[in-house]
């Protein structure tokens, strides 16, 4: 083993935990408050490391995908609107049909015509080559931010657990896993299950301090995780928002009785949740240029793996572990190998689990009927 | 029989042996999502005493021994864990088993192990028939009705005299078992295993399998693994004969749509108690059936 190269392995750890970081708190939010592991998370990673992938690539069909997402969205808003009218059943029953078909048709015609082509020819023509990572930001975002209020309603709103069964925080799980092979075919069936790569669009900008080489691209996006967490943490503790989530995260049958529209909140934490991993995703493409439909279950299983080690619903135990972890990788295969890598990161998760279930700094008690 | 029929028996037996290793813990209210763990070591175990000499008919019940006595041990510990924790724990193990085989020289490494001793389909189907059979008669026993208990209420189970934390161990020892058994069914059909084929998505597809069929009879995992190995692959039977390539294409976004549906309306899973007592019943409105309740009630007798 060649010591030199320590530093330098030190600081690829940062990095590559810098991408675990906004995941594993992803994660962390949605069980701290709804108690339940959201396999969305890896599926909105991939998509928007996918679609950052593909607005760099030129695929203007990825602006499709887009335009499902927010006609799905708007149909369910729709269904909404409906099911609070006052209107007499049978007339009720036909609209909602009616707007189903209607839903239906306009997704047929949007994979028909593909509109996104001449959108994305126009677009493209606006901001030029070089400002089209702008535009895949922009898009990532968006459509992950719809996805995400289509994915509340499936997961959370219109759950009911009847039965007052052992198994029922499985229901959510469930769905979620449901929407993750959504998503995943959706690609593959898109662009194919192949690595797809891409030019970083910033270069290969980098800088040595001393022994170490520090990739800028690299170095911005942990100093930008890092910022956006600990700003999501701020806003936890300070702002009137963060105090409805802390209470519904601590009790969420007495919070409604406190005046918290747990009904309002519950979509502002899935879109907050689901914009860290969109960023994670974007950061992910620009600085490693590689990826796939499976992305996502290889970097938020270990993102999972940091945020256990942390404790569950604990935000700051979700940002050190997910460092810690990312450290444990990089070192391991330093090390080892690559092979090596997962026994001790699976490792340590299984002991934590066992020895220590709340995990370094967690306290919040998890798994009391929360959802 | 045709060799594609053949193929996809094998793939069916091999999934509902795989379902009912789930099934038992589930049944008794735990989610174990390390079913690939279980498996890799069942094939891996096989395939190693097979290549040491022994014979598969010896070679297949000594790997779901071993495999028991892994699950046997790691049970205590992994069932103090609950809900998400549990689900947590069992991934973890799963990942430690193929990240321990995948650095293992004598069992191939990332190159994989061949098996030696072949089983066909005369073999797999008779033995898949006696794993449904033996889960069916599980059930009907007080382990199954311990079981059945601690899904609905573990505290009312513990408070009539269940022993939850033997009803426990023992689904999860014997779930274990039987996805040795899947696992080296698998190894010796196919003489050749690698880690790879064992992945976080068959751990996801085998509970997805569970959960879908329901987790209320011992008919769930039977029809759930038949439902979703058959349903996909006449799609793409269809796709190909009929030149539509889209179907093939896009049969799995409607598998996931479908998962996501029917949690919101059928969350017990596709057959419940209820169904089967309709089914069994047609005429009589069944116990939990809208009639079921409408005869004179039980304590009318007495007062």
């Amino acid at each position: 083993m060649d010591l030199s190269q320590l530093p330098q392995q030190i600081v690829n750890g940062l990095m590559l935990g810098g991408v675990y970081v906004m995941v594993a708190v992803a994660f962390t939010l949605i069980i701290g408050m709804l108690n339940f592991l959201n396999f969305t998370v890896p599926a909105l990673f991939m998509l928007a490391a996918v679609l950052m992938w593909a607005i760099l690539e030129g695929h203007g069909i990825a602006l499709d995908l887009t335009a499902i997402t927010v006609l799905l969205v708007l149909a369910m808003m729709a269904a909404d609107r409906l099911q609070h009218a006052k209107l007499p059943a049978p007339l009720k029953t036909g609209a909602a049909l009616g707007l189903a078909a209607a839903a239906c048709i306009a997704v047929w015609l949007v994979i028909s015509l593909k509109p996104g082509d001449p959108v994305f020819a126009w677009l493209d023509g606006a901001a030029g080559k070089s400002g089209r990572w702008v535009v895949g930001i922009a898009v990532a975002l968006f459509t992950v931010a719809m996805l995400s209020l289509l994915i509340e309603r499936f997961t959370y709103r219109y759950m009911k657990a009847k039965y007052g069964d052992a198994t029922e925080h499985a229901l959510p799980l469930v769905s979620s896993l449901g929407f993750l092979i959504v998503l995943e075919h959706t690609v593959i069936s898109t662009w194919g299950s192949d690595s797809l790569t891409t030019a970083s669009p910033f270069g290969h900008a980098s800088f040595t301090l001393g022994p170490v080489l520090f990739s800028v691209p690299q170095l911005i996006s942990l100093i930008l995780s890092l910022a956006i967490v600990f700003g999501l943490s701020i806003m936890l503790r300070t702002t009137k928002l963060g105090r409805a989530l802390r209470s519904i995260a601590e009790r969420p049958d007495t919070a409604p009785l406190m005046g918290v529209e747990v009904g309002r909140i519950v979509p502002v934490v899935y879109v907050i949740a689901g914009l860290l991993c969109a960023i994670a995703g974007i950061l992910f493409t620009i600085n490693y240029t590689t990826v796939d439909a499976y992305v996502g279950d290889t970097v938020a299983t270990v993102a999972i793996a940091g945020m256990v080690l942390g404790g569950l619903g604990n935000v700051w135990g979700a940002i050190i572990g997910a460092m810690l972890i990312g450290m444990v990788e990089v070192m391991s295969i330093y090390a080892v190998g690559a092979t090596f890598k997962k026994i001790p990161i699976w490792g340590l998760l299984l002991m934590i689990l066992i020895v220590r279930p709340t995990g370094l700094f967690g306290h919040t008690a998890i798994g009391k009927g929360k959802f | 029989m045709s060799g594609y029929l053949e193929s996809q028996l094998i793939i069916l037996c091999l999934n509902v042996i795989y379902a009912y290793g789930i099934f038992l813990p589930a049944a008794s209210g735990q989610l174990n999502l390390g079913a690939a763990g279980f498996i890799t070591i069942g094939a891996y175990a096989s395939a190693y005493f097979n290549m040491s000499g022994a014979p598969m008919y010896l070679a297949i019940p000594a790997s779901m021994l071993f495999c028991a006595a892994i699950a046997f041990v790691i049970a205590f510990p992994i069932l103090r864990t609950r809900g998400v924790y549990m689900v947590l724990a069992t991934f973890a193990f799963a990942e430690v088993v193929a990240g321990l085989i995948i650095n293992l020289e004598f069992l191939g490494a990332a190159a994989g192990y061949p098996v030696e001793s072949h089983a066909d389909f005369l073999v797999v189907v008779p033995v898949t028939i006696l794993v449904v059979l033996l889960c069916f008669f599980l059930m009907s026993t007080r382990l199954g009705l311990a079981m059945r208990s601690i899904h609905d209420d573990e505290a009312v189970a513990t408070l009539f005299g269940v022993d939850v934390r033997l009803a426990k161990v023992a689904a999860f020892t014997i779930g274990a078992a039987l996805m040795s058994l899947g696992g080296a069914l698998y190894g010796h059909h196919y003489n050749y295993i690698e880690t790879q084929s064992f992945n976080v998505l068959l751990s996801i597809y085998i509970l997805l399998y569970v959960l879908l069929g329901g987790t209320q009879t011992a008919w769930g995992p039977l029809i759930g693994a038949a439902f979703f190995t058959i349903v996909p692959e006449t799609l793409r039977q269809i796709a190909a004969s009929s030149g539509q390539e889209w179907i093939a294409d896009t049969r799995f976004i409607f598998f996931g749509a479908i998962i996501v549906l029917m949690m919101v309306f059928r969350p017990e899973g596709l057959i419940t108690r209820t169904l089967i007592d309709r089914v069994a019943m047609p005429f009589a409105g069944g116990r939990g059936g809208p009639g079921g309740r409408s005869g004179p009630a039980p304590t009318a007798k007495i007062a």
